[in-house]
Formats: structure tokens, sequence, C-alpha cells
């Protein structure tokens, strides 16, 4: 089981982020995905200073992956999307069907978590472009996926989103400029002061969902590492970390801990919980609601 | 010789009463879906069972208007037959299309009824000029719905970048998420639209009076919560007030509707194909008088792009059923982003 480092959600300056990638270059983490995925506003960051982080990364044996854009709406964001898909170097991960388009008998690419895949035929179909490996929807589940797999065409890889909040829905608005009253347009870039996001509760206090600019996340963090056994059983060949501001590489050597079998999932759980901002779900993966947390499925009988 | 150019008005029908009052009232096309998970509107006591199917279409067709199947949803891999049942019996019965958001569905309805037109969903969260062309290789779609989500400017672009078809959602209820990329429904109550066809489900709603108001929850969560003197909503989980960082307000977005009539000669001038009504689960009540507006609206402005105004009483009458009773033109108005 191989571990991927999805891409940061959110909006970081400059110095946290090559700070952050030095960082994960020493963990045990197989692959990363680099670039800006959520909104096409975010600037700091341009394609060449992706490839260098991208170049570094690969130094220290990683392989690097460049995702594009979720939600992509102008001539501006297809030409950002053109010359991601041309790049000679990295492979891509196609986040929306114009992205699979560039890409598609050009060169082998990922299918993102965004393309809606879920089932055989559309898995084959997808395959038959070039697609190398395919991240599962968020919001499916083990049983969900237990077919797809079973007739996955060979060669094809299988990830899943494994840690960190959901990304459960995009829009073309901007909640972050919203809660700031501000228009999109002159959004001065203030969600570069929520490296993880504003919590949004429910009016009796309970953290409910995050806002990440355009996007919108859940505020519990989505762990699958109890249930390990479960995914392995199914055949899948990574598990996706998401970046949060703190502890990230931690999270990458617990991950690492757990699959390799040198701690339980119930004591690799119990070390996580000091370095998860909120507490666990996993509902998803069980089919049940996504905000819900199942007990480990080696501690307890499900229904 | 190019056929002529004409908007075409798309109206949602629940029911068979509701599509015969949107033909008679003057609808181009009506769409509809049938009785389970196959479309984005799974709701109790809605929908059209084989029977009521066909009798649609033989109505629609005898008044020249066309039938569109939506069948909208993401398929699993247990049960897929439900959707190629589906496509099959639209095939059978004639309808002039079907609104497909799957590309698994697509190929199967390719491949085994060529005739069939084939539209690609809202849900199928097209929002560039690639991903429809994508659609329009491999599929030979000839007609996309695009998502709630983009500005005026932005779909004019769109349109010069692409041979098919485009139809805008001009009026009803409004997804504040580009739709097919919202999992928000599932993640509170396991059920969304991507793969139940409902959002926020009826069955999973709670109304509670309590001493500090009227509660509505979803599945437990508190979406919003009521002082006597305010109007209260379907608690909609995008449209609830929450809190972040002290303040409670519509974090995401108010109970409104949405209301493109103004915008009515910006796309005629760019040539959209399909002018779409939202809402089959309203009353054909809704549908009738939704309908009736529209069509006099449209009518009005295809003779006079140039003096078109929107007359206050359609303004009006639409009020009369909207949700919240309020308008926005949403992202067709970059400020509203």
């Amino acid at each position: 089981m191989k571990i991927s480092l999805g891409p940061i959600l959110y909006y970081w300056t400059q110095e946290k982020l090559l700070e952050f990638y030095e960082e994960i270059a020493a963990t045990p983490v197989d692959i990363v995905y680099l670039g800006e995925t959520v909104c096409s506003r975010r600037h700091i960051m341009r394609l060449s200073d992706w490839l260098e982080i991208a170049r570094m990364l690969t130094a220290a044996g990683k392989t690097v992956v460049l995702s594009t854009l979720a939600l992509i709406e102008s001539e501006s964001d297809l030409k950002s999307l053109r010359r991601i898909a041309e790049n000679s170097d990295f492979m891509v991960e196609a986040n929306d069907m114009g992205a699979v388009h560039r890409l598609a008998g050009r060169m082998p690419f990922i299918a993102g978590p965004y393309l809606n895949i879920y089932n055989q035929q559309t898995l084959q179909f997808i395959a038959s472009l070039g697609a190398k490996r395919w991240v599962m929807p968020v919001e499916m589940s083990l049983e969900g996926l237990q077919p797809l797999q079973q007739s996955r065409p060979a060669g094809l890889e299988t990830e899943v989103f494994s840690y960190g909040r959901l990304p459960l829905a995009f829009s073309s608005r901007c909640f972050t400029a919203r809660f700031h009253n501000l228009p999109k347009d002159d959004c001065r870039f203030l969600c570069i002061d929520d490296p993880d996001g504003k919590t949004m509760r429910t009016r009796e206090g309970k953290p409910f969902l995050v806002i990440n600019g355009t996007q919108t996340q859940s505020a519990l963090m989505y762990n699958l590492l109890g249930d390990l056994d479960t995914l392995r059983d199914a055949g899948v060949d990574v598990m996706r970390i998401s970046p949060q501001a703190e502890h990230t590489a931690e999270i990458i050597r617990l991950f690492r801990d757990g699959i390799e079998q040198r701690t339980s999932p119930e004591t690799v759980m119990q070390q996580m919980e000091s370095v998860m901002p909120e507490a666990a779900c996993n509902g998803y993966w069980h089919g049940r609601p996504g905000m819900e947390q199942m007990f480990l499925a080696s501690a307890v009988q499900h229904e | 010789m190019q056929p002529e150019y004409k908007l075409e008005l798309v109206c949602p029908a629940g029911s068979l009463p509701a599509l015969k009052v949107a033909v008679d009232n003057g609808a181009d096309c009506v769409y509809l879906g049938f009785r389970d998970d196959t479309n984005a509107r799974n709701f109790t006591g809605l929908n059209f069972d084989a029977a009521n199917a066909r009798a649609g279409v033989e109505y629609a067709h005898a008044k020249g208007a066309k039938v569109f199947l939506a069948l909208n949803t993401y398929p699993k891999s247990h049960g897929s037959e439900r959707w190629t049942k589906a496509i099959d019996q639209a095939a059978d019965n004639g309808m002039d299309a079907i609104i497909l958001a799957d590309p698994g569905l697509m190929q199967y309805a390719m491949k085994t009824h060529p005739q069939l037109h084939l539209h690609l969903s809202v849900q199928g969260s097209a929002t560039n000029y690639e991903a429809i062309n994508f659609y329009h290789e491999h599929f030979g779609i000839c007609r996309a719905v695009l998502p709630r989500v983009l500005s005026f400017a932005q779909v004019e672009e769109l349109s010069a970048g692409t041979p098919v078809e485009l139809e805008l959602f001009g009026f009803g209820g409004l997804c504040v998420m580009v739709e097919g990329r919202c999992s928000l429904s599932s993640y509170v109550t396991g059920e969304s639209p991507n793969n139940c066809g409902v959002c926020s489900p009826p069955k999973a709603v709670r109304w509670q009076k309590t001493s500090q108001g009227l509660e509505s929850r979803l599945n437990g969560v508190l979406i919003d919560r009521y002082a006597d003197d305010e109007n209260t909503g379907y608690p909609t989980l995008c449209k609830g007030r929450f809190e972040v960082e002290g303040e409670t307000y519509y974090a995401m977005e108010e109970p409104t509707s949405l209301n493109t009539m103004e915008l009515l000669p910006e796309l005629l001038r760019i040539k959209v194909r399909g002018l779409k009504i939202e809402g089959r689960q309203r009353s054909p009540a809704y549908v009738g008088q939704v309908t009736r507006v529209w069509r006099e609206a449209i009518d009005q402005c295809m003779k006079n792009p140039e003096g078109f105004s929107v007359k206050p009483a359609w303004t009006a009458e639409l009020g009369k059923v909207s949700e919240g009773q309020q308008h926005t033109l949403g992202a067709y108005h970059r400020p509203w982003k």
C-alpha cells in the first residue's frame, strides 16, 4: 500500500509552502500531488514555482503529480490547464472533464476525485482514455467500491481519500469573501489568513463545515486508518492524506506505521488524536452519512 | 439552410397533470423522470411510471411539444440495469432526448440507441467548453445544461468555443454549489444528488418547537432556528444559518430563487437554445403559472429584443411562487459570487 499526499487545498504563503514541502521530502510518503485545485484567483505560486518543488521532491525519491483546478470557468483557467497538461516532466491529475479532454490519448493521467466515477462502465471508459490511476469519489463506500475493483482494467490503480477534511463541495461563490462582506473580484485574498480554513458551526456551537474560499469541507477529519484492513482487502493501492496546517508529517508517519503493522490500528488511532484538529469521522466508507464515526472494524461487530 | 433559431422554453413535469399544464401553457419541451433513483428529483409521490410516461409523450407530441427524460444520477455498479432499462424505455416511448450525467450510460445509449438525442445534464458539472466538447466527441451529445455558477460573460465565452447547443436555468430553486460537485447532503444524511437523486431528503428532516424558537434539523444537525415572527424555509442544508467566528448568518446562501428574465435579450443574442425552469417537485399550479409568464416574456423578447423590458406584472406573478419571495440573477450577475 502506497501513501500519497494530496494537493494543499488552502492558500498558504510561499514561505509556509516551501517549508512544508522541505519537511515532506523527509517523510515516508510515496506520491505527492502539487498545484492549486480550488481557486484560480490564488496566484502566489506560478507553474514554474510548482515545478521547482516538484524537482526537489523527485530528487528526494517521491513521485510527483501535478493537479488541475476542479472548477474551470474561464479562458484564462483553460490556459493554465493547457500549460499543466502540456508539461513533459510530470504526470497530471485531471479534476475536471476538460482536463481529461486535454490529456486523453496523449499521456497517462490520474483521474481525480471530482470526476464522479461511480460504476464499472465509467471506470473502464476513463481507463481506455489513458488513466493510470483513479481516485474514488469521497462519498463512495467500501461496498460501492468492491464491484469496481473486481472488474478493474489491468494495470489501473485505485486511490482512496483516507485522511483530512473532506472536500465536499465547490461553488463559484467565495464563502470566505462572503464572510468578509467582499465581492469575490475584490476578495483581497483573505483566505491566506486561514491556513486550515474557517470553521462553520451550527447555532448550537457544533463544528459542522469548513469554509475554504470557493470550497466547502467537512469540519470533522475523515480518517480511514482504523479501516486499513478493509482497504487492503479491497485491493486499494494508494491512501491519500490531505495536508493540514500542522502535523502533516507526523500523520504520514502514523499511516506508514499502521500500513506496515508496526502498531495496531487501535493504538495508531489513539496516537492520531493529538494531531487531529477535530474529531474523526469515517461514515462514508461504511455506507453511512459521512459525518458519522463507526467503530474500528476489528473492535466491533457491525449490524 | 440553417433551421430558424428559436429559444425553447423547457418546463418541469413531476406528474402527468403538470406535464399537461406545461404543454397547454406554451412549453416547447417538458422534462420528466421515472419513479426511482435514476433522476435527481427522487421524491415520494413524484414522477412517472411507464404508462404515464407513454401518455405524457403522446399528449406532448400531439400538441407539438418535445419530451426529455431526466436520467441524471450516477448509477452504482449494483442495480445499474434500472438506468439502462430507462434508456430503452425512453427510446421505445419516442422521447425526444435523454438528459444524462454518467459517461458509462452515455456510452450505452449511444451504442444501443444511436438515434436517441443525448443532452449533458447539469449534474455533469461541465463549466467550460473543453469539458462539453469532451462529451460531444465521445458521445455526440447535442445539448449541454450549464451549472448555475457561470457569469453571463463566461457563458458567452463558453458558447463561442463549442458546437453544442446550450441550455440555461432561467427560473426556480438555486443551487449555490456546482451541480454534480456537492456531497454536503450525503455528508449529513447519507444521500446526495449524485448517488440517490435527492438533496436534504424529507425523511431526514425534523421540526421542533423549543424555548429558543422553532428548530429545523437534518439528521440531527441544526440547520436553522426561527423566531416567532420569521418565515420558515425547508432546511436545505446550504440555506441554513450558521455561525462563523461569532457571526450567525446565511453562511452559504439565502433562501432565494433564480430569475434571469431581464437577461433574455442577451440569451437570444448568443443563441442559447434552451431556457430551463426548475421545479419538478412543485405543483401543477406552479408549473402552469411559471410557464405562462415565461412564454409571454420569451415571445415578446423574440419579437422585439431591443425593446424588451420585464413587466412588473410578470415579476409579481413569479414572486408569488418563489422560494423565500426573493429573486436573484445568481452567478450570471458577477457580484453574486
